[in-house]
């Protein structure tokens, strides 16, 4: 059992949680995820360990409501416990001194970005943040990317915050400007897309975190099976940060609709049962 | 071994075989010859005394026999249910060779279930402990039976597993129509009323290392991390929607519950016409799960004859009576999907069987004709290989072929204090052999702490 020992609201649907999960915070490394189960009859969840304490043994993850899980999870309180959490996962991301570094970070996938700026930073490296989402308040941790970022860009669809447009746009405006020596997208599968065709012709390093469905996060199961330089790779052990101008980003986003009626009836059900409580 | 109804039990998830009456196991234990030189115990890979279990069977002392066989096996209602006793122990038997061989493992079987049915539920067992600490590294039945053993010398024994469920391919490998969970639960109960503790969701190499345990104090380290990661055969498609390894579909309905979607949250998809590919015990257990999951049709496909199947014999049988059926001399070459990206068709070539291999097995080569069958989901179960994960975050171990670790035949590793046994170190093989691995790397481990325990008490 792993206790929940702080909530916060990070924006709107999106939830972060102070946990306490002594080994995994002594061994996180930037780029690592978990994989937590709140209860019995629970699924399996992916999520990235967007922040870590090793000296208070504790993880901070942050997500976004999206389906019967994500909602579930939201509902929990501190003092709350959930069941199982394994981890940490994944490779650590690729941190050295490059020199000019650009994250860029797409609504819930800034959180990833957290721990890897401040590993960037301690190299030392410049770093440069482009924190892109539809509005202004589902900018998530301005504040916190700006006292770590030699520069943190925002942009919103709407023109509420920083810049109005798409995170591509800054981008092109950074790397024209002076040498990238490599770019971090996290986010929408879209965005990174977006991200990889941009900078390709620059010949710009660019790495992004991959979300395919995960089972147990082990390398025992090919759930999480991603296409990169035509070659099957699994996710929760060979990334999930792969080279974003290699990856088949089509066959990405197939698998990731492949339980779409699944997740929607689980939702629904999940709603109904909860009738309004859901909301508290 | 009486078996429910195919037609009910195909759409079910309960155990299909049903086990042997009193009057039926007295029966065929008076069938044994008590050999002098028993050929059976020469085919079970933990040389259970088998003429003498049978024997206490025969004068109706089914708790003696028990107590035989837990001499020398701890999970005997498992390995009754699911050893591939024809070529093991009743592939010895002296019976066979004009009938049949006495069904060693259904009288196994019920000794086991016997009990449970008689018993009264356990009570921790005492036993002196000796103050060192040994960790074992996965609750498969390696890891399992090494933590049972040690427990019983007195050690100090926790078991690191990384799933939420220990049993390793016994909770999340073997449906519960062949192995129903709750034997497995009641065998890992008794081993921890010896004093062994689970440590779950542990990744060892991710959530603590193997140096770190050293460092924690424990004086001997057994890795039984089975080898678990699938196998993709490279053709064109694997990655399409609907298209599974077999362990993905496997653990989504065993250790997840997405049978019971959506009152468990882990979906899986029920399809309707299902071809699965390969001939061991992965693929029978893929397909007869796709039935029971509501499949029209089920199709095995398997690019040699039924003779060369590695499956148990009793399993295609199964399968056979479910009404799946087998495709021989047949082998995939390329998935084909819709425009949606889903699975509706797959390629094959038609093989015919030439010259023998390495193997000693007539090798399957093309034949040159093709066809293709339509279906709508491709579940894949050609094998697995080592998972990685623990074995490359062990600085200097020796491995070989696939990443599979060397051992000697106790277990030892090149690295003093890491024992390992399993299919971590054979490749995939079967329960009983990993059984058997871990009580030969319990003793050695025994004999290791022993041995550095007085180097050190001379100083
Ligand atoms: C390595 C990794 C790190 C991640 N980190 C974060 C994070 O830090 N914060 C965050 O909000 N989200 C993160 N995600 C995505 C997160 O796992 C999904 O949002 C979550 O599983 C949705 O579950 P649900 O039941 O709420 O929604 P559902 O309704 O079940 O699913 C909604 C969508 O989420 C995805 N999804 C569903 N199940 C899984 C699964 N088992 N594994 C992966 N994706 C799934 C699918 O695209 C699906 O369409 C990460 C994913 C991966 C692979
Ligand atoms: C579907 C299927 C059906 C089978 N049917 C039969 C059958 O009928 N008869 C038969 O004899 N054999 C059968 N087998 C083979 C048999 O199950 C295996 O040979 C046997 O389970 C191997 O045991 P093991 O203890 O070595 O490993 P496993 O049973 O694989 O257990 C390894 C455990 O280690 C854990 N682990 C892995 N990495 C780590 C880590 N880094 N840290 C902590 N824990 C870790 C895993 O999660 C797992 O629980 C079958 C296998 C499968 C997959
Ligand atoms: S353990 Fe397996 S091989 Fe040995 S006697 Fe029992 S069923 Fe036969
Ligand atoms: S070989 Fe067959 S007949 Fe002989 S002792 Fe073994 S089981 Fe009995
Ligand atoms: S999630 Fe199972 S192999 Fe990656």
């Amino acid at each position: 059992m792993f206790k929940i020992l702080h909530k916060d609201a990070a924006a709107p649907q999106v939830t972060s949680l102070i946990i306490e999960a002594p080994y995994i915070a002594s061994h996180h490394q930037a780029g690592n995820f978990v994989v937590l189960r709140i209860h019995e009859k629970g699924e399996r969840i992916p999520l990235t360990i967007a922040d870590s304490d090793s000296d208070k043994g504790t993880i901070t993850l942050l997500f976004q409501k999206i389906g019967k899980t994500t909602e579930e999870l939201a509902m929990l309180k501190a003092g709350d416990e959930i069941r199982d959490i394994a981890g940490p996962l994944g490779h650590a991301s690729p941190i050295k001194k490059y020199g000019r570094c650009v994250l860029v970070g797409g609504g819930i996938g800034s959180a990833t970005l957290f721990p890897i700026l401040k590993a960037l930073k301690r190299e030392p490296n410049k770093v440069i943040v482009i924190l892109g989402a539809r509005a202004k308040e589902l900018l998530v941790w301005p504040d916190k990317f700006s006292e770590y970022a030699d520069e943190t860009l925002l942009t919103t669809d709407d023109g509420s915050s920083g810049r109005k447009g798409f995170v591509t746009e800054t981008l092109k405006e950074v790397i024209e400007e002076s040498k990238v020596d490599i770019v971090i997208a996290v986010g929408p599968v879209r965005m990174m897309q977006a991200v990889s065709e941009m900078t390709k012709p620059y010949r710009v390093k660019t790495i992004v975190s991959l979300n395919p469905v995960m089972v147990e996060g082990t390398g025992m199961c090919g759930a999480c099976r991603v296409t990169v330089s035509n070659k099957t790779r699994f996710a929760c052990i060979e990334g999930p940060e792969f080279d974003g101008h290699e990856v088949d980003f089509h066959e990405l986003v197939n698998r990731l609709g492949f339980y779409r009626a699944e997740e929607a009836e689980a939702l629904a059900k999940f709603k109904s049962k909860c009738k309004g409580k859901c909301k508290k | 071994m009486r078996a429910r109804d195919p037609q009910k039990r195909s759409r079910d998830f309960k155990e299909v075989a049903l086990g042997l009456t009193k009057a039926q196991a007295v029966k065929e234990a008076k069938r044994c010859l008590q050999c002098k030189k028993p050929r059976c115990v020469e085919g079970c890979p933990v040389e259970i005394e088998i003429p003498r279990f049978i024997a206490a069977i025969k004068d109706n002392d089914f708790s003696g026999g028990l107590a035989v066989i837990r001499e020398y096996n701890m999970l005997p209602a498992i390995c009754g249910r699911v050893c591939p006793q024809e070529n093991q122990c009743q592939g010895g038997c002296i019976l066979g060779k004009k009938s049949k061989p006495i069904a060693i493992g259904a009288l196994e079987r019920f000794v086991a279930d016997y009990e449970t049915a008689t018993e009264q539920s356990e009570s921790p067992v005492c036993i002196d402990g000796n103050g060192h600490k040994v960790a074992i590294v996965g609750s498969g039945p390696a890891g399992l039976t090494a933590a049972a053993d040690l427990a019983r010398l007195g050690y100090d024994i926790t078991i690191f597993e990384a799933l939420h469920e220990p049993g390793g391919v016994l909770t999340y490998g073997i449906p519960e129509f062949r192995l129903p969970k709750k034997i497995i639960h009641r065998e890992i109960e008794r081993i921890k009323n010896l004093g062994v503790k689970i440590l779950l969701n542990w990744v060892i190499g991710r959530t603590q290392t193997v140096d770190e345990l050293f460092q924690e104090g424990f004086k001997a380290i057994f890795i039984g991390v089975g080898a678990g990661s699938p196998k993709y055969m490279n053709i064109p498609g694997e990655n399409l929607n609907n298209v599974y390894f077999a362990s993905e579909f496997l653990t989504r309905v065993n250790l997840m519950k997405a049978n019971q979607f959506p009152a468990y949250d882990t979906p899986v998809k029920k399809s309707k016409r299902v071809a699965v590919i390969g001939g061991g015990n992965v693929a029978m257990d893929s397909a007869r799960t796709a039935m029971r999951l509501g499949a029209e049709k089920v199709y095995i496909v398997y690019r040699r004859t039924e003779d060369e199947m590695p499956c148990r014999l009793e399993e295609v049988e199964h399968a056979k009576e479910e009404a799946i059926e087998l495709l021989l001399l047949v082998n995939p070459k390329e998935i084909i999907g819709d425009e949606r990206g889903y699975v509706k068709a797959i390629r094959c070539d038609k093989m015919v069987l030439c010259e023998t291999d390495e193997s000693g097995r007539r090798k399957p080569n093309c034949s040159g004709e093709e066809f293709t069958i339509e279906v709508d989901q491709v579940i894949m179960a050609i094998g697995q290989t080592s998972n990685p994960v623990l074995v490359k975050s062990v600085k200097g171990l020796d491995l070989w072929g696939a990443g599979y670790i060397t051992t000697d035949c106790d277990g030892r590793t090149n690295i003093p204090g890491i024992f390992a046994g399993g299919d971590i170190s054979t490749g995939a093989a079967t329960i009983i052999s990993a059984m058997g691995a871990g009580k030969r790397a319990a003793r050695a481990i025994d004999a290791y702490i022993k041995e550095t325990a007085s180097l050190t008490s001379q100083f």
